[in-house]
């Protein structure tokens, strides 16, 4: 055996995806898919992209793919609703190089607005979906993806989930394949999808994923594994290690092609067993097809379609084994916060104090949502906050949201932010949208994007202006302040929300988590100062604490030196020490 | 070799990744099968952070599960209590002695719990160590997530050698030092 090295699932698909020869990568960060395109942009061969958004990256990969060159793409799963559009019809186009769609689900919601499930817009664009159920497997299937794709001239979507995404596991290192570029051919019936050459098409796609069907029964990623045969399992991905783990001696198909489904091999499968389980997480994808050709089965009603599933839950619910313990009593819960020197909780204190609702968008600044700032009062998806405000507005009308504003990030505005903006100019909207700009990518861990000046690669490139941009759209009144002048910003707040046009403000200061920031200095109470107010408290630092006495104190190994807190006192009682240059 | 269990919790930005990876190495060196699952995204912004570390001969699972661990280490007290009924009946609790008050205590709707530790004690093997003081003393405290791990390096099966070469490979080269006597002065304390 060749080299092993440990990998998280997503090392493995970008491992997978150079082996394979991919030249062309495009994404835009979404956990849990991020490292995926992070890792792939190691590999000097490889072009890879951060690019705007999903759809923006998917028609880079086909028009990479149609360019004859093996190319990917990669998403989380709300990413793909974004990329739907380019992918809906390139399922009719096929591809001349190989194309392959890494969609990360995320069973369990812990980093997502919800828990869709890709399987069922696979079925519905007609798409191939592979899962694999281990780091190794998100290699080889990675592997096998592309080549699939270019057998049956289909992209080819990889399903992996949070847990998948973010385990590791030995991984087998192999070389990467050399893979001649195809030559382009100029092939208007399949590429141009307007009516006539479309209707063609949807023949041939329907076509391809039924014969897809019949050869999927040997496909060598679909396993079976004969043990005793009174139980017999269907799974697939993470699912199957639960399966292994809680029933070793069953019988179980391990599907790695999960659509279209192995008729012949799960028909077979079920004949041999007494009694059939399908073990699936999310949505009964495999289960209301396996029942519709009249194969009984067990699965939903026994099994949850929330959440992640463990070996546990398949001790107690087949095999009546429920696992005893005892749990702590009275341990508050302690959900994710705002890190201290977090310039979005500086922006959010002054919008509390204003008494201003906040439509918010996706990112770290969503928790502007809970105690003790409660400035968030909506959340639906990327760049929804503008245009979630102007339907307000159009809905009640401008005095309405003069108490409101719209909430979003640097790297959140560009991705579809820009384009409810230009709605708010084109249709004459008053509104005030906030860009919280923290130079980065947070949530994520980081990454760099159309504003920041550096590629994936980290290359240095033009960093798109905010402020021109929005200049450039005709919106008169955009203003950049500094995140933590909060007097300032609350001037510029309460003026531009009572303002009778569309405005802009930008609000900066980096992420402290970011690599390159460096603390200022340190904060530290006075406590003969101290009149014990608790005004510092109300943004809710993580590094300040009261004691029941009232005394507040600061934790020096957390602060990150912002002064809010300093601020927000009027009694002098926080002093700064600034760090030693 | 059965499979071990080792699960490591704290919250997010505590460095419990780092421990991690080292842990994976350590495995990887000594040619075990190896799993870890680890939370990325939302939660590493001070939520409640797990992860879990698995090795044997054959390994499927990624996760550790109730009453499933041989040692569990905790960077904070609240969630060593809230994590602690994963832990075998003979299983070790590393703890590190220090608190950090979730967003529910700070503002007040929530109490942080009293005596954590005398009442883990009561039922289970608990080591504790202040570890922020260990790495006081040896001037970063950033390192103390090293120091916690060098304690529960002793009910692991490795040697000292072992540990400090992975430490050696995986954290960047200017730290390689600190994190070494970081990890010294947890296991041999």
């Amino acid at each position: 055996m060749g080299k092993t090295k440990i990998m998280l699932g997503n090392e493995a698909i970008a491992r997978g995806a150079y082996e394979a020869g991919v030249k062309v990568s495009a994404a835009y960060p979404g956990t849990p898919s991020t490292e995926v395109s992070e890792n792939l942009a190691k590999y000097d061969e490889v072009y890879a992209e951060w690019s705007p958004n999903e759809k923006v990256a998917a028609e880079v990969a086909i028009g990479a793919s149609l360019s004859g060159v093996r190319a990917m793409v990669s998403m989380k799963h709300v990413g793909l609703n974004v990329a739907s559009d380019p992918l809906y019809t390139c399922s009719y186009i096929g591809v001349n190089g190989g194309l392959v769609v890494i969609v990360a689900d995320d069973p369990g919601i812990y980093s997502s607005q919800n828990e869709q499930d890709t399987r069922m817009i696979a079925r519905a664009a007609m798409l191939p979906v592979l899962e694999p159920s281990d780091s190794e497997e998100a290699r080889v299937f990675t592997v096998r993806a592309f080549e699939l794709s270019e057998e049956y001239d289909t992209p080819v979507i990889l399903r992996t989930t949070t847990r998948l995404s973010h385990s590791q596991g030995v991984v087998n290192l192999c070389g990467r394949k050399d893979i001649p570029d195809k030559p382009y051919e100029r092939n208007m019936q399949k590429n141009v999808m307007m009516p006539a050459n479309a209707k063609t098409r949807h023949v041939f796609v329907e076509q391809r994923l039924k014969r897809m069907a019949e050869d999927a029964s040997s496909f060598d990623i679909n396993k079976v594994e004969y043990n005793d045969t009174s139980v017999g399992v269907i799974t697939s991905g993470i699912a199957y290690q639960y399966v292994k783990e809680a029933m070793p001696s069953a019988s179980v198909l391990k599907l790695g092609c999960v659509h279209p489904l192995p008729k012949q091999l799960i028909c077979e499968f079920a004949s041999k067993v007494d009694k059939l389980y399908i073990v699936e997480e999310l949505e009964p994808v495999i289960e209301e097809q396996v029942r519709s050709w009249g194969i009984e089965a067990a699965g939903k009603e026994i099994f949850t379609v929330q959440g992640e599933y463990s070996a546990n839950m398949i001790r107690e619910k087949l095999l009546n084994e429920p696992v005893s313990y005892t749990v702590s009593k009275d341990v508050p819960a302690r959900p994710p916060i705002l890190c201290p020197g977090c310039p979005h909780r500086s922006v959010y204190s002054v919008l509390k104090k204003l008494k201003i609702h906040a439509a918010g968008d996706i990112g770290c600044y969503t928790l502007g949502a809970v105690a003790p700032l409660n400035v968030v009062d909506t959340t639906v998806c990327m760049g929804a906050s503008i245009s979630v405000l102007h339907g307000m507005e159009k809905a009640k009308g401008k005095d309405y949201i003069t108490h409101w504003v719209a909430t979003i990030g640097d790297s959140t505005f560009l991705p579809t932010g820009v384009n409810s903006l230009m709605n708010m100019v084109y249709n004459k909207a008053t509104g005030t949208v906030m860009i919280l700009d923290n130079s980065t990518t947070g949530m994520t861990g980081h990454q760099d994007h159309a504003a920041t000046g550096l590629t994936l690669k980290k290359e240095e490139t033009y960093a798109i202006n905010l402020y021109a941009l929005c200049r450039a759209m005709g919106i008169e009144h955009v203003y950049e302040v500094d995140a933590f002048d909060i007097d300032e910003l609350e001037k510029v707040v309460k003026r531009e929300t009572q303002r009778e046009a569309v405005s802009v403000i930008i609000t900066k200061a980096p992420c402290a988590l970011l690599k390159t920031f460096v603390p200022k200095g340190k904060c530290h109470t006075i406590p003969e100062k101290c009149v014990k107010c608790g005004q510092c408290l109300v943004p809710g630092c993580p590094a300040i604490t009261r004691s029941e006495d009232g005394t507040v104190t600061i934790d020096d190994t957390m602060c990150n030196g912002c002064g809010l807190c300093m601020k927000r006192c009027k009694f002098d009682a926080i002093g700064f020490v600034p760090n030693e240059k | 070799m059965e499979t071990k269990n080792i699960m490591i919790v704290g919250v997010g930005g505590q460095g419990t990744l780092l421990t991690s990876r080292v842990l994976g190495g350590i495995i990887t060196k000594a040619g075990y099968d190896v799993k870890l699952s680890e939370v990325h995204g939302m939660a590493q912004r001070g939520g409640s952070v797990v992860t879990f570390v698995r090795y044997g001969d054959k390994v499927y699972e990624p996760i550790v599960e109730e009453g499933q661990a041989d040692v569990l280490i905790a960077f904070e007290k609240l969630e060593a209590k809230r994590y602690a009924h994963f832990l075998k009946k003979d299983g070790v609790l590393i703890v590190n002695d220090q608190e950090i008050a979730p967003m529910t205590v700070v503002t007040g709707s929530a109490k942080y719990p009293e005596n954590i530790l005398e009442d883990l004690k009561k039922d289970r093997k608990v080591v504790a160590i202040d570890a922020m003081a260990e790495a006081k003393k040896l001037g970063n405290t950033k390192c103390f997530n090293v120091v916690i791990l060098g304690v529960a390096a002793k009910s692991m099966d490795f040697t000292k050698e072992q540990w400090l070469e992975v430490i050696e490979e995986i954290v960047p080269k200017k730290t390689v030092e600190i994190n070494q006597k970081a990890f010294i002065a947890g296991f041999e304390r």
